[in-house]
């Protein structure tokens, strides 16, 4: 049983995308006999590039892949250089969890609230400092260039990056190399770039692509901060395939292939840039200069990583203030009046989708976790290791629903689920939400489970367990505090999905996250803030709980604090 | 019906393990109850492999030939909860969620009658009653090193296998424990091999050394 | 060929899944009251309001309660998901059990399915409740943008185009398309309406068309590709002057009418548009909007229509759809509808013709600040033919999008 757990993971995750590529790539040329479709054409495709602003739609997904990433990874690796060891670091590392746990949607609606001209920032600063009486006509949130898109996107993806690296250091003693380099007279933060940096880049390689894949095709941030005249590509196939016309898929389907192309293009842009610094950094690293910029670097480390964390914060304290307030005119700082009005509306309908979200949530996180623990379980029994962070490793295909655009797959698959007679269910939704809860599950877990002591299980077999009787009575219970944090990564995950949820349900299926995104369509900010809270706080109480419970539990047992 | 001393030896019969065809250790040897072998080398000789392949936790890719027997039994190719075999480590390896008496009852045979009093007579065997409840992180070096030894004793293993066991300990408390151990395994009658590169150890295991290149 | 198996499936599955079922006659009442009673009708309805989704709610209780019936509610972002959904049924040979039983539906959405035979029907003018909506006299809900409804859709709501200003930051509201563009040559920014093709967006292109064009009959009729550059000719220049004079310089547009109101609760312009004539009223009790907000409406009059209720000619429970949409054109439901505070979206019953209990349910709604009076609304444009308001849509995104 326990063997066969990797080989059911690796086909859960291939196969579907497999399937749902390949139900792309056929309609894109012309083939759905379900539509009419019979013969290979290129006509699909010469409707799409006749789309108004196709080029600018592709241009926009492309640099925000690249530069999302780049900003974000820059900024991880400045903090993680400049800041070790201060009282910002202990702060920013206790941060991680909460602002991770923020859903994307949540984390937009914050940011666009806050940036917007008639937004909080520029109520604080007005009448007084701007002499401002109406919001200035300034085109901040949905600009035509994706800076306020990438911005989100910034700002959620600099506490996953941050994570993957803190638990990428683990393995790399960073403090001795840093007082090895100390010693031969670096500054600190230039040490840690310079003898640090190159160590753990390829232990994150795996995320950065990740994150490149993700901003280059995100759906949801994208309709709330992109452009919108023509919005991001991926948004536009999302239309696309949607249209009453059904004859526009086969143009979808081409779209999807363009924004599989793109995201490649993005990719393969970014290895030649690893290139390239890899070259550059090499003389960098070796030419002794050992001084000059540490204190810019301090300071940029601290700055921008103060200024991405309190921007999301300071947004869905916004978002709080919205969900309270009576009517607020531009420029008062605050509204004229607060009242549960909008809670007391929302109330009601909340029931549903909160109970759907957690139910989806918890099932398939619980599937997740079991996998993963069967397929973790196998590799210690079988006493194989897969190499961390390489390539090759075959567990390295539990990156591919990370690295595949979501929307590039999910509308092949709903064809072939379609043409199986599947109805929409829930049971699909969950299906559709394992292919990306189950990667997180499995990396979140695999540190902690492939770092704990081999010694203690050992130790049980001796005294006469079994093998099952060591892993219920001894490695569960001794990992419950890693085990809980993957549940809560996982149940956030699921819970901030938005398209797998949309389309494997057909709109039947409603959760907080789809709600709160159809409610963006209607602006009303006030609805929107009740909703993003119901968002945001749902994944935080799985985090509580993943912090708490092991405290509770082991509140007298000093053995079980720290990660063992 | 054999001499029962004969019965109860830990034998290793043409042990030969090695690793890419290159020979690691070879070690042929019989122990009687009572007795404690010691085995010393330099790191690398290949101490561990020799303590990994007679417990049972050997990789798959060394390459192991011979036969381990206990008890008349050869245990080469069972896994490693069933060969009878205990192991004490250099650390006590007390498990941290659990408290000192649970680790004690973790040691005991499910089918075990009355556990709580036998666990409460071997808290008081080694001076430790009422310390049923603490939580082990609280003990002291010494007292941690004395409930890992009851706990082995507990599980009634039929040989047990020592790590380096008192290289952790600060020099008064190793010559009580070496003490302690010696006398308790010798008492229950238990074949033993210790591995070590303190001659202080060997001195004070008392039987043979076999000393590994 | 690896698709052609998969192809074959659903037929299969059909096959296994049992007889067809007879549809249910509408003219024998009971007998649809009786086959309703149990089912769930999945009613795919836009969302994007919130007063809206709570009059949904409301109904979902009402009929629960009165005829055993599960309503759900299947939140659309857009009518044409439902359309989309119930083709992909119909090209995978699901005849009989389709997902959708009910659209709220008009315009262009139904002249697609109408003319692709997606629509059950016809079975509306036989729902006990349609008489009041005094057919014979009032075209509106025989025709759906020119397109004859044919008892396939039963009429729900009326609704027409209304102007709104804050009256704190505008002296005097234009009351033309003319007016309107001279007064944003004299407050640049302070206006813009929702992105095309939104039904807001297209309304307000449609609207400026019907003001402007010599001759607006010919926007009735099927159109004529050969006819189109020279009608339209005066709205694209209109529009080529107004978008540098609009909110943002016309580089980005609201999504919807929510977003457009939001624009306005922010300051960020001062007069805006709207398809529902409480609009001002409703977002004012509900603090969107300061109390100094007002509507008007445009000399040459306001597009207006209705919209529907259709149901698909899968639809598995064909006899609950009808029986929520003969409650929902009920006097009860169309007053509580009417009141502002609950959702303030115009009755298709004649009023003049009910008795006189049910008139005084609607002569008891109090209309809000901001609602102009029947007479103040002035003449009601009908909406121009479906193809027009496509072809308008996509001319405007060619023309407009990613310059």
């Amino acid at each position: 049983m326990l063997r066969l757990a990797p080989w059911l993971i690796i086909s859960l995750l291939v196969g579907p995308i497999l399937a749902g590529l390949a139900m792309a790539v056929l309609p894109a040329f012309g083939y759905l006999p379900a539509l009419g479709g019979e013969a290979a054409s290129l006509a699909p495709w010469q409707a799409l590039f006749a789309q108004p602003g196709l080029a600018r739609s592709v241009a926009i997904s492309f640099a925000s892949g690249l530069v999302t990433t780049a900003i974000s990874l820059a900024v991880v690796l400045l903090f993680l250089a400049g800041a070790s060891g201060s009282r910002l670091d202990r702060w920013i590392r206790r941060m991680i969890s909460p602002l991770l746990s923020i859903p994307h949607a949540a984390a937009a609606f914050g940011l666009a609230f806050l940036i917007a001209p008639s937004g909080l920032l520029a109520r604080l600063v007005s009448p007084e400092l701007t002499g401002w009486e109406r919001p200035p006509d300034a085109l901040v949130v949905n600009d035509p260039w994706g800076l306020a898109l990438m911005a989100g996107l910034i700002i959620k993806e600099i506490p996953f990056l941050l994570l993957m690296s803190l638990a990428a250091l683990h393995q790399l003693d960073a403090e001795r190399r840093v007082a090895m380099a100390r010693s031969l007279g670096y500054r600190p933060a230039i040490a840690w770039l310079k003898v640090v940096v190159p160590s753990l880049y390829p232990l994150i390689r795996l995320p950065v692509f990740a994150v490149i894949a993700y901003a280059s095709s995100v759906v949801d941030v994208a309709m709330i901060l992109g452009p919108t005249l023509p919005p991001t590509l991926a948004v536009s196939i999302l239309t696309w395939f949607n249209d009453p016309d059904l004859s526009r898929r086969f143009m979808a389907s081409a779209g999807a292939l363009l924004q599989f192309g793109v995201t490649a293009a993005a990719l393969a842009s970014w290895w030649g840039l690893e290139c390239l610094v890899r070259r550059l950094g090499r003389g960098w690293v070796t030419g002794g200069q050992r001084r000059r910029g540490e204190r810019v670097l301090r300071l940029a480390g601290k700055a921008l990583i103060l200024l991405a964390a309190g921007t999301a914060l300071v947004g869905i304290a916004g978002l709080a203030l919205n969900s309270l307030a009576g009517f607020w005119r531009f420029p008062d700082a605050l509204p004229q009046a607060f009242t549960w009005q909008h809670w007391q509306r929302a109330l009601p309908s909340l029931g549903g989708p909160v109970t759907a979200t957690l139910m989806i949530a918890t099932v398939s996180t619980l599937l997740a976790l079991g996998l993963s623990l069967a397929a973790l379980e196998n590799e210690q029994r079988s006493g194989r290791h897969p190499a961390q962070g390489r390539l090759t490793s075959a567990l390295t295909l539990l990156y591919l629903p990370l690295i595949v655009p979501q929307i590039a797959f999910l509308f092949g698959l709903v064809v072939v689920m379609e043409a199986l007679g599947t109805r929409p269910t829930t049971w699909l939704v969950i299906f559709g939400h394992l292919l990306f809860v189950l990667p997180y599950v499995f990396l979140s877990l695999s540190e902690a489970y492939r770092r704990f002591d081999p010694r203690w299980t050992r130790v049980a077999l001796t005294l006469g367990a079994t093998p099952n009787g060591a892993f219920w009575r001894v490695r569960l219970p001794m990992l419950l505090a890693p085990l809980l944090t993957a549940m809560a990564v996982g149940l956030a995950v699921s819970i901030g999905q938005y398209l797998p949820t949309l389309l494997l349900g057909a709109g039947r299926v409603t959760t907080v996250t789809t709600e709160a995104v159809a409610l963006a369509a209607g602006g009303n900010r006030r609805l929107i803030g009740v909703w993003a809270l119901v968002q945001a706080s749902l994944p935080l109480v799985g985090f509580l709980i993943a912090v708490g419970l092991p405290r509770l539990l082991w509140s007298n047992r000093r053995g079980m604090r720290g990660t063992p | 019906m054999t001499d029962p001393c004969l019965e109860l030896d830990l034998i290793f019969d043409k042990v030969h393990i090695a690793l890419h065809g290159r020979t690691l250790l070879a070690l042929d040897a019989r122990i009687a109850p009572g007795e404690v072998l010691t085995v010393m080398g330099p790191s690398g000789s290949g101490k561990s492999t020799l303590l990994a392949f007679t417990a049972g936790f050997l990789a798959t890719t060394f390459e192991a030939t011979g036969q381990v027997r206990l008890a008349e039994r050869d245990i080469t190719a069972l896994p490693a909860e069933r060969r009878g075999i205990g192991l004490l480590f250099q650390d006590p390896l007390l498990f941290p969620h659990l408290s000192v008496a649970g680790n004690l009852r973790f040691g005991l045979p499910s089918a075990t009658p009355d556990k709580a009093a036998r666990v409460e007579a071997a808290l008081s065997a080694i001076g430790l009653a009422g310390f049923g409840e603490r939580d082990p992180s609280t003990l002291s070096g010494g007292q941690q090193a004395r409930v890992a030894l009851m706990r082995l004793l507990l599980s009634a293993p039929s040989a047990v296998l020592l790590d380096e066991p008192f290289s952790k300990l600060d020099t008064a408390l190793r010559h009580e424990m070496r003490e302690l151990v010696f006398d308790r395994l010798r008492e229950a009658g238990l074949p033993s091999l210790l591995v070590t590169h303190d001659h202080a150890d060997a001195a004070a295991a008392g039987g043979r050394i076999i000393t590994l290149e | 060929m690896p698709i052609r198996p998969l192809a074959l499936l659903p037929a299969l599955a059909l096959m296994l899944a049992g007889p067809l079922q007879a549809a249910p006659d509408p003219t024998d009442w009971n007998a649809v009251l009786d086959e309703a009673r149990g089912q769930t009708v999945y009613w795919y309805a836009w969302a994007g309001e919130e007063r809206t989704n709570d009059y949904i709610q409301w109904t979902a209780d009402r009929v629960a309660e009165d005829f055993d019936i599960e309503l759900v509610h299947v939140k659309l972002s857009d009518t044409a998901e439902a359309v989309s959904r119930v083709l992909a049924e119909k090209q995978a040979g699901n005849d009989d059990r389709g997902n959708v039983d009910m659209i709220w539906i008009n315009g262009e959405n139904f002249a697609t399915m109408k003319a692709n035979d997606l629509l059950f029907g016809p079975w509306s003018e036989q729902l006990p409740h349609y008489p009041l909506t005094d057919p014979e006299n009032t075209p509106a809900v025989r025709y759906d943008w020119t397109i004859p409804v044919d008892g396939l859709e039963s009429p729900w709501s009326s609704s027409q185009v209304v102007f709104y200003y804050d009256t704190a930051l505008v002296d005097a509201h234009p009351r033309s398309m003319t007016e309107l563009l001279d007064w944003a040559h004299d407050n640049p920014g302070e206006f813009t309406y929702a992105r095309v093709p939104n039904f807001l967006g297209n309304a307000f292109i449609t609207q400026a068309l019907l003001e402007l064009a010599e001759e607006s009959e010919i926007l009735y009729a099927n159109m004529q590709e050969a006819d189109f550059d020279e009608i339209t000719a005066p709205l694209w220049a209109f529009l080529d002057e107004l978008h540098p004079l609009l909110w943002r310089g016309g580089r980005a547009f609201p999504a919807n009418s929510s977003e457009l109101r939001r624009l306005m609760g922010d300051s960020e312009i001062s007069l805006a548009l709207s398809f529902s004539t409480t609009e001002a009223s409703g977002a004012i009790a509900n603090l969107e909007l300061p109390d100094s907000v007002r509507s008007y409406v445009h000399d040459h009059g306001m597009i207006g229509n209705m919209s529907f209720m259709a149901i698909p000619y899968n639809a598995q429970h064909k006899a609950g759809a009808m029986v929520v949409a003969n409650f929902l054109l009920s006097p009860e439901a169309q007053a509580h509808k009417q009141d502002p505070r609950v959702w303030g979206s115009n009755t298709v019953l004649s009023v003049e013709t009910l008795d006189e209990a049910d008139r005084a349910r609607f002569d008891g709604i109090d209309l809000g600040i901001a609602t102009l009076s029947p007479d103040e609304l002035g003449e009601v444009l009908g909406q121009p033919h479906p193809t027009w308001v496509d072809a308008l849509a996509e001319a405007w995104q060619a023309r407009y999008v990613g310059r």
